[in-house]
């Protein structure tokens, strides 16, 4: 299996409401607390597993504003492991899951600068590295309904513009959506095969416009109404008193 | 798969439904807690409004729950000291309470309009208005007047219907939407789901707004428009569609006053009233009589033709024009001609003729049908239901515009002409809407002590009679709604409360109740001097506005300069009802509404407010609040809920009605119906058979059950007014013929001749018109974020990480020209005053439009915050800039800043004067001073760890750290 998460950017309007569901669902999760640093003073800051980052792309007033959620892509060959050197930082064989395991991780903070994404973010109150975990601790609950078994970012998500699934199925969703919508992977020139794909924004053909008519002049079209409705009535055969 | 261990322990958690309190879409909540800690808040999947998903804020619920800045106490102000200079003391409910009966009790049995109650985001405004008639007073309202009465009013004197939460597009059918001026505002999570539909099945989506975020972001088109003209572009469009002969002609004579003759006979009381018969039936000109003939004749008989358009001269010498001819000589015009409308609203030509042919093409050759039966009101049966698939939303970006009443008619006129209202693909209607027009309500003005009001504070005047004012036209309400200055101010007008109150025009109060209403800071145009006006002293040394009562659940720069402080729960702490009284939780083809109930317990000696009400009430012996013998008829809010009926089986809610339950809409009260609810999640949705789910305002079997409910008050037709009589007659009190009530003030009569247009209109926004437009060249216009949407607070520590500062935004082509770059300190200065603020450049902007994000400024010391917190010392308010009074012109008296229509707050309408600060010249400006703690309050943390349970580590065993390398399948050793 490999899990992860296809995201479509042509229907995020960038609201938050995965990053802040991800962040509720987390902070009591398997790697909370998602600790706030001067959460009501002069920098409010925290762990988040799930940031969105948005930008512009051309000039007024061809301008297109582009939110991009971003957190861990699970990668196929993920740096953050690799650098790891006291091996708390894993790839989990049976899905993909890139975890971290709290009690080995000693926060040197290397896989954090490894990670191409920013996808880590450590937990500098508690001294280790948390990011996100793919809600491992909802999707193989079996307590939970099966339709809830999925990452909250998902689930929340209301424009439905993030997918959940295994990549290695060809018939899953998020396969089938990456095939039809042309999903990439965000910096695929980096080498570390990046699982989550995202979905550009959709090209919508142009709109037919209805035929113009000639002759748009005030009285000329209010006098051939006036002869169309005249003529409509005539046509019901009661024209004739 | 290894074996994984338990992450929760599920048996020491409860669910509980519930309904969100955080914006106007009251969603369905699931909230899973652990102990009397919240563990996770979820959307309900069955819940008709967010099915299943929820926004941001929602899910940040913990931390408005955990937030230091809830007021935990009732408070008074230190006895010698100062309003605003925040000494308080603590006092008991018990005392609180008598103190303010007492207070009450006096203003009641001498001068009820001596108080006067005002309340913010209010989700029970059927409890308060219900509270206010019972204590006598008029002067109430809710926040609409400075939200989107002009949206209610545009949509509910036209239509019958409106956009805001009175209807929804038809996200499941529409093939092109256009979504108008909507500021990431209402509704939040319906607009997402419907946005991904309509996308998903390949619709096109426009979005028009002079800002490019939010929704926009994802529209297919984005027309940057110049604020403040979106009327004018609606009316070229209106135009184009004339011109080129594209509009529903069946449509408008079935459902339309627009056969309806016009009376033309210039000077006298009659000019531009609608013709009527001795028995006041309106008429047509029926083509084959060649005479007028009743409206309601011509629909029914098909030997009665009814012209659409022609003027004609009846027997008795009247001159009259059907009303289409009246409408098509008036935007035939050049006036609204593309090229003509191109440089006032920044949309070129091409463009408007366009999207107007676009939409046609949608219209008339991308038609749908449903394949229903239904009958019309008629008694015509119809096989199928036809649908123009083109639907439209507008919100914010119309309404909070001088001519946003008159601009939102424009944009309803082109969904008529496009015969899209309430038909498949188009805006649908959701109960209890469509309304006849306009629900037959009349603003109380009448008042006696000790006595309630005869009718509800707030209605739908009609003519000038109507007004509330008195014999010599003074207005009678504190806020003046409903006077020559607004006539249809059906939302009341809250931000002139204040600043009325204080000057005593029309007169002095003594009490004024503020509920989640924050007037002394972001909630109020002028913030600076109203903080003054508070503070205002009279020749005695007694306060202008003498007693201030809040009820509020967190510490709000309000709080800080009320008298008494009634602290309120927070929304998981309550019982609640969302009612079909008032604005219930309706979908377009189900009616529905709900309650809250509380998840977990106060820990704190607050009362909600709603509770608060009825026992006040009960102490001052409201008739509907007690016995004959004067003790309380209702044990407390549930009580009353459950058992009060505003006609006999018509109560506050509609779901469980009846002795056993079975009920629904209509009977007798249930004792256990608050237990139904809570069994089916909080809400109840009634689905409407498929025969009635669209063409409602002439569906017979919709308008027969409609009546029946209680929704209207008679099941005819609801014939839309492209012309309204309405607005002629106050246009003809203006002109001094009317046959009735006149003004008497110059300023008066000249604004109902002006923008009483019974046909839609558009005109330069007032501000615009008094400014010098050189000096002050840009449009200044602030939103929400859509993770703080509708919420005005700002010490929620996870959203405040999103953001805790604004930022002034302009179009970075522009801003560069002007040397300004990002991070930069400038000047923004209107007519009425300036700031000093940081600038950001961005490219999805109109050139003429700078703007920021609302509310997120906060003064220092308030809402939990460090007094060093980047709300206070760089977050700005534009409020500053905007005066809650017009320009001020020579030899007129005082106006305010709002629709002359619908005394709607014109904030949107703001211009001003952007230029660089001078080298080392920073920082904010104005500044306010630091808001002193409330006594008792814990201190806010420094970190917070919050979680529910130990986590639950995944621990990675040692022989697969050693066995494999990096790779996964580990193909290294």
């Amino acid at each position: 299996m490999k899990l992860g998460l296809v995201i479509d950017l042509d229907t995020c309007v960038g609201c938050h409401a995965c990053a802040v569901a991800c962040k509720q669902w987390n902070t009591s999760g398997t790697t909370g607390p998602l600790t706030d640093y001067d959460p009501y003073g002069r920098e409010p800051s925290g762990v988040w597993f799930n940031r969105i980052r948005n930008f512009e792309v051309d000039e007024y007033p061809n301008s297109k504003t582009i939110n991009t959620p971003m957190s861990c892509m699970h990668c196929d060959d993920a740096a953050c492991v690799t650098v790891c050197p006291t091996g708390a930082s894993y790839k989990r064989e049976e899905d993909g899951i890139v975890l971290v395991d709290q009690s080995k991780c000693m926060g040197c903070n290397l896989c954090a600068w490894a990670c191409p994404y920013g996808a880590r973010e450590l937990d500098e109150d508690q001294g280790v590295m948390k990011k996100c975990t793919l809600c491992v601790d909802r999707i193989y609950d079996e307590n939970l309904p099966k339709d809830e078994r999925q990452p909250v970012c998902v689930l929340t998500c209301p424009t439905h513009a993030r997918f959940f699934g295994d990549f290695d199925d060809p018939d899953s969703q998020v396969s089938s959506l990456v095939r039809e919508r042309g999903g990439y992977a965000m910096m695929p020139e980096l080498g570390y095969k990046p699982v989550n794909k995202y979905l550009p924004p959709r090209q919508r053909p142009a709109s037919p416009m209805m035929e113009k008519r000639e002759g748009g002049e005030k009285e000329s079209l209010i006098g051939k109404w006036m002869k169309r409705q005249k003529d409509a009535f005539n046509s019901l055969g009661k024209g004739t008193h | 798969m290894s074996v994984l261990p338990e992450f929760e322990n599920h048996a020491e958690q409860t669910v509980k439904m519930t309904t969100c309190y955080m914006c106007a879409c009251r969603c369905g909540i699931k909230v899973t807690m652990e102990g009397n800690e919240i563990r996770f808040i979820q959307g309900n999947p069955r819940h008709p409004v967010n099915k299943g998903v929820l926004c941001a804020k929602g899910n940040a619920g913990i931390m408005k729950q955990k937030s230091p800045a809830k007021l935990t106490q009732p408070l008074v102000r230190k006895a010698g000291t100062e309003r605003g200079a925040g000494e308080f003391e603590p006092i008991s409910w018990d005392k609180a309470l008598d103190l303010l009966t007492e207070r009450l009790r006096k203003i009641r049995s001498t001068d009820p309009k001596r108080l006067a109650f005002f309340t913010g985001r209010d989700q029970m405004q059927a409890l308060t208005g219900f509270w206010a008639s019972q204590f006598g007073t008029i002067n109430w309202a809710a926040h609409g007047g400075f939200c989107s009465v002009n949206m209610a009013a545009g949509g509910l004197y036209m239509t019958g219907q409106s956009f805001w939460e009175f209807g929804d597009p038809d996200w499941d059918h529409a093939k092109y939407f256009m979504l108008w001026g909507v500021a990431e505002d209402h509704a939040s999570n319906p607009i997402k789901i419907g946005l991904e539909k309509l996308k998903r099945r390949g619709a096109k989506f426009v979005a028009i707004n002079p800002v490019r975020t939010g929704y926009q972001a994802i529209a297919d088109e984005w027309i940057g428009i110049r604020p403040g003209t979106d009327g004018l572009l609606a009316l070229s469009f209106a135009h184009v569609l004339l011109k080129h002969e594209q509009f529903d002609w069946d449509f408008l004579v079935r459902y339309t006053n627009s056969t309806q003759l016009v009376i033309d006979a210039p000077d006298t009381s009659r000019n531009g009233l609608l013709l009527r018969n001795e028995s006041g039936e309106l008429q047509v000109w029926d083509q084959a009589s060649d005479s007028p003939a009743s409206w309601t004749d011509s629909s029914h008989d098909n030997d009665i033709q009814a012209a659409l358009f022609g003027e004609y001269l009846t027997d008795e010498g009247v001159r009259v024009k059907t009303v289409m001819t009246l409408l098509a000589e008036k935007y035939l015009s050049d006036e609204y001609a593309p090229e003509n409308v191109a440089a006032i609203t920044g949309v070129d030509a091409d463009t408007i003729e366009r999207l107007a042919l676009e939409m046609a093409h949608v219209a008339f050759r991308e038609t749908i049908t449903i394949d229903t039966p239904w009958t019309d009101w008629t008694g015509r049966r119809h096989d199928k239901f036809v649908g123009r698939p083109v639907a439209m939303h507008a919100m914010r970006g119309i309404s909070a515009h001088s001519n946003g009443f008159q601009s939102c008619r424009s944009i309803h006129l082109l969904q008529v002409l496009l015969g899209a209202v309430d038909c498949p693909g188009s805006h649908l209607a959701k109960p209890p809407f469509p309304k006849h027009i306009a629900p037959p309500i009349k603003p109380a003005w009448a008042m006696a002590p000790d006595t309630p009001l005869s009718s509800p504070p707030l209605g739908f005047p009609m003519a000038p009679e109507d007004l509330v004012i008195d014999h010599d036209g003074v207005p009678l309400r504190i806020d003046k709604a409903y006077s020559w200055e607004a006539p249809l101010a059906n939302h009341g007008m809250m931000h002139m409360v204040i600043t009325n109150a204080v000057k005593g025009d029309p007169y002095p109060i003594d009490t004024l109740i503020l509920f989640m209403a924050n007037m002394s800071w972001n909630s109020s145009m002028n913030t600076a001097e109203i903080q003054e006006m508070l503070r205002m002293k009279d020749e005695h040394g007694g306060y202008k506005l003498p007693f201030i009562v809040t009820s509020d659940a967190f510490h709000s720069e309000m709080v800080n300069y009320s008298d008494l402080v009634l602290p309120d729960t927070t929304y998981l702490e309550r019982f609640d009802t969302i009612s079909m009284l008032d604005r219930p939780i309706s979908e377009p083809h189900a009616a529905c509404d709900a309650i809250r109930q509380p998840v977990l317990e106060p820990d704190r000696d607050v009362r909600p407010w709603q509770e608060v009400l009825v026992d006040i009430g009960a102490r001052l012996g409201f008739p509907a609040l007690t016995r004959p013998d004067g003790e309380p008829k209702f044990k407390d809010y549930k009580d009353f809920i459950i058992n009060w009926e505003k006609a006999p089986g018509i109560g506050f809610l509609a779901g469980w009605r009846g002795e056993n339950g079975e009920q629904s809409m209509v009977g007798a009260p249930n004792q256990d119906q608050w237990q139904a609810y809570q069994d089916n999640d909080c809400f109840f949705e009634q689905h409407l058979p498929a025969g009635q789910r669209y063409y409602r305002f002439a569906n017979k079997d919709y308008l027969e059950w409609a009546s029946q409910v209680g929704f209207n008050a008679h099941s005819g037709p609801i014939v839309m007014e492209l012309y309204s009589e309405v607005l002629q007659k106050f246009r003809l009190a203006g002109q001094g013929l009317y046959d009735g009530p006149k003004p008497v003030r110059q300023e008066d009569k000249q604004r109902l001749v002006q923008y009483f247009d019974p046909l839609p209109d558009w005109y330069v926004p007032l501000e615009e018109q008094r400014v010098d437009n050189e000096q002050y060249h840009f449009h200044a216009v602030n939103q929400r974020p859509m993770f703080m949407y509708h919420s005005w607070d700002s010490q929620n520590a996870w959203l405040r990480q999103i953001m805790a500062q604004n930022y002034l935004y302009m179009n970075r082509a522009r801003g560069k020209g002007m040397g300004i770059k990002d991070l930069d300190w400038v000047w923004v200065e209107s007519h009425h005053g300036r700031i000093r603020c940081q600038a950001k450049l961005m490219e999805g902007c109109n050139p003429d439009t700078v703007w920021t994000w609302n509310a997120i400024g906060k003064q220092s010391g308030t809402w939990g915050l460090s007094e060093d917190a980047p709300e206070s010392q760089k977050g700005f308010l534009m409020n500053h800039l905007i005066s809650e009074l017009l320009p001020a012109q020579e030899g007129e008296h005082s106006l305010s800043n709002s629709d002359p229509v619908t005394g709607q707050a014109a904030w949107y309408d703001l211009k001003v004067n952007v230029y660089p600060a001078a080298p080392g010249e920073t920082g904010l400006y104005p500044t306010f001073a630091t808001v002193k703690r409330l006594p008792d309050m814990p201190p806010s943390p420094e970190v917070l760890h919050y979680h529910t349970h130990t986590p639950v580590n995944l621990e990675r065993s040692m022989q697969d750290a050693l066995s494999r390398g990096h790779l996964a399948g580990g193909d290294e050793p």
